[in-house]
């Protein structure tokens, strides 16, 4: 071998030496579309700006999927670093007391800088334990707006620039839509997500006791209230008078919206992309709509989406890089890529100022309506999010009864007081295998 | 006189069944074991706290009152796909016994559904039977079907039992085939001269010889739809709307795996094992005695 190809040798191995010196961080995400595009982006802005830790987002399948592939690997002693958690595992994440790592324990483990007060205070909330102490990164938040086509309105002798604000207004344009001969008036994605947790909130009345769960296992729900059978009921009379197509319990209905068969629709900000893309009608984006005759409504909406946990059992050196991938993810700057790229609200004051400051509302006020209606108010204990356990269960259940009353073999009452004691069931379950 | 062919070796019989019998421990009763010691326990999800709770897990599915539902939407839809499932494969068996030209291609193309995964199965029929955009849909509407089994539950319950029945169609049509093939041919021709008509032949000949046929595909096809069909309701109807096609195994599934609830899902799976089981049983002990061998 000659002296000149050792030296090449030697200066590769010196290029490589620091390759391998990387820490590798796992990072397990349910991202699809154009929100995968984000992410990937992310870990590449974030692999390029150091070099000593190296982020592997890997994609594991619908949000359950991902959820019971971590739980598998932990159980066999092998998890990911980071796992993105939908908003109803959250209490279940949080009970795992073993096998996950509070990030504020990981910020502070590893001195960066990490001030909850920055973040909006509905999604601060959702994530934090009584004490404040926030347990998981925020990191893709949304939450449920009113979808109306303008040109439909317009066809129906409505004004189109003029959407519905209460229930009672929103019944008056449903009646005129379907006398003007619009086939689907109204569909809603995720209803249990519309008009249970967000429509207690909106409402000021609690989901369940303990301030909505986050006080305690021990809750109960209280979904069989007055306000929740008036609203149920209303919904299940539309529903039998063909203003109300039920499409089902994900986001099925955000198709049938933007292909113009439905003129409005409640379902989450994150529909928005999809819509801007395939609708050949002029839409708007507004407040959901309230129950005027109720005290103090509107209140706020609150979240949904998923947050980042850090999971336990890695090497504790492995901890200093999550740290450093979380205080990277808050800056303003890559939280405004993260939001006007997703339609997922900006979790922090700052992102949140700075995307306005850039006029990206000027063109998207449907982005800034999420937050303002978010903000709507100071969150209370009603309004600050809800923590039931094993929700997975607790929200099909709620699913399966209201479905009973839109297809009108159930009244609201016996659905909802069955959904109740259902429900209560499984928290009770939920609370004896996490005492 | 039968000859009779031993195995001179003391051991060599064992080593050729070992590796089956390994196969079957590993796969089969391990976990079977396995689901049974967790039906009397309580996990929260990680498994890090583990409480022995007896009979809590059943006790709490018996007072379920949906849970009891779903043992009669279960059975509603087991002898729902096993039979229109057989009848419909033994129709379609006879006919293609009787075609000769062509035969070939009419089998092959019959026995493809067998080839496709069944939650694959159950996208296609979605996007055919699909409330807003199928082209079923649009063809009952517009003869003025209200088609909406996201709503309907008897709707919902009709297009499982069509995607779970077609997936098996090609089984059990390879059954008959082989059946029907397998009856001679001098004995219907004989039943011709004397008179008798292709209907007449079929229920007092063919029928009769190929019970053996379809009692083995009557025990198959309800293991089937007691086992194998939650991928065709994850596919389309998710056990919705309002638990209409909520069948066992599908909430097993959907407990254990979706929701973590590793005791609930393993007391459920007892009870499955149990049933099908006890109808094994009860279709060996009393309907095989009417088979004719």
């Amino acid at each position: 071998m000659n002296p000149r190809r050792i030296g090449a040798m030697l200066a590769l191995s010196a290029l490589l030496a620091p390759a391998h010196a990387q820490t590798e961080i796992q990072w397990w995400h349910s991202m699809t579309g154009a929100n995968n595009t984000g992410v990937n982006e992310l870990a590449t802005r974030f692999n390029a700006s150091q070099k000593e830790y190296k982020i592997v987002p890997v994609f594991k399948g619908s949000y359950p999927e991902s959820m019971t592939a971590a739980i598998a690997a932990f159980r066999a002693g092998n998890p990911p670093h980071i796992l993105q958690v939908f908003e109803v595992g959250t209490a279940t994440m949080m009970s795992a007391k073993g096998a996950i790592v509070p990030v504020a324990k990981v910020m502070a483990d590893a001195k960066e800088p990490f001030d909850p007060k920055a973040y909006l205070p509905t999604v601060t909330g959702y994530y934090s334990d009584s004490k404040g102490n926030m347990l998981s990164y925020p990191f893709n938040s949304s939450t449920v707006v009113f979808y109306v086509n303008k040109d439909a309105f317009k066809k129906a002798g409505l004004d189109g620039e003029k959407a519905p604000r209460t229930w009672k207004e929103f019944v008056a344009a449903a009646e005129k839509l379907k006398a003007s001969g619009q086939e689907c008036v109204y569909s809603t994605g995720w209803p249990a997500w519309m008009h249970i947790e967000n429509f207690s909130a909106w409402h000021n009345v609690p989901i369940g006791t303990k301030q909505n769960g986050m006080a305690g296992t021990d809750t109960e729900f209280t979904i069989n209230s007055p306000l929740h059978l008036r609203h149920v009921a209303m919904l299940g009379d539309m529903a039998k008078k063909g203003l109300f197509t039920y499409s089902g319990r994900r986001n099925e209905a955000e198709a049938r919206f933007a292909s113009g068969e439905c003129a409005m629709m409640t379902s989450s900000t994150g529909a928005q992309g999809t819509i801007g893309r395939t609708a050949k009608f002029a839409w708007s984006v507004n407040f959901i709509p309230y129950h005027d005759d109720v005290k103090g409504a509107p209140q706020n909406s609150v979240i949904g989406g998923a947050s980042l946990w850090v999971m336990a059992k890695k090497p504790a050196a492995d901890y200093k890089g999550v740290a450093k991938f979380f205080a990277f993810l808050s800056q303003p700057d890559i939280q405004m890529f993260w939001h006007t790229s997703t339609g997922y609200v900006p979790i922090t004051q700052a992102a949140y100022e700075m995307t306005k400051k850039s006029g990206f509302y000027d063109k998207n006020p449907g982005h800034e309506l999420a937050v303002k209606q978010l903000t709507n108010k100071p969150p209370t204990e009603n309004s600050k999010g809800l923590r039931f356990g094993n929700y997975v269960q607790g929200r099909e259940v709620i699913e399966e009864e209201m479905e009973a009353v839109f297809a009108g073999t159930k009244d609201a009452k016996s659905a909802m007081n069955d959904a109740v004691r259902r429900g209560n069931d499984i928290l009770r379950k939920f609370e004896a295998a996490n005492k | 006189m039968e000859k009779r062919v031993v195995f001179r070796s003391a051991w060599l019989p064992y080593a050729l069944v070992a590796p089956q019998i390994a196969v079957t421990i590993v796969f089969f009763f391990w976990p079977a074991v396995q689901a049974g010691w967790y039906s009397f326990q309580l996990q929260d999800a990680f498994g890090e706290r583990t409480q022995f709770v007896g009979l809590a897990n059943f006790a709490a599915l018996f007072r379920d009152s949906n849970y009891l539902h779903s043992f009669q939407i279960t059975a509603f839809f087991s002898m729902m796909v096993a039979g229109s499932g057989i009848a419909i494969s033994l129709l379609l068996a006879a006919m293609a016994d009787r075609v000769i030209r062509g035969a070939l291609a009419y089998r092959t193309l019959l026995i493809w559904p067998y080839a496709v995964a069944s939650a694959v199965a159950g996208v296609l029929w979605l996007f055919l039977f699909a409330p807003s955009i199928g082209i079923i849909t649009f063809a009952l509407r517009s003869i003025g079907i209200n088609w909406d089994w996201v709503l309907q539950g008897n709707q919902a319950m009709l297009l499982v039992v069509i995607a779970a029945t077609w997936k098996q169609i090609s089984y059990n049509f390879l059954f008959f085939v082989a059946g029907l093939q397998s009856i001679p041919k001098s004995l219907i021709e004989a039943a011709a001269i004397d008179g008798a008509g292709p209907g007449r032949r079929f229920w007092t000949i063919v029928l009769p010889l190929l019970s053996p046929t379809a009692f083995f595909l009557l025990v198959v096809n309800i293991v089937y739809a007691f086992f194998d069909t939650f991928g065709v309701i994850d596919a389309t109807t998710q056990g919705g709307p309002a638990g209409a096609t909520q069948i066992l195994v599908y909430k097993v599934y959907y407990d254990g795996v979706k929701a973590a609830d590793l005791g609930g899902s393993s007391a459920q799976s007892v009870i499955l094992m149990v049933i099908v089981i006890a109808l094994t049983v009860v279709q060996f002990r009393y309907i095989e005695r009417k088979v004719q061998y």
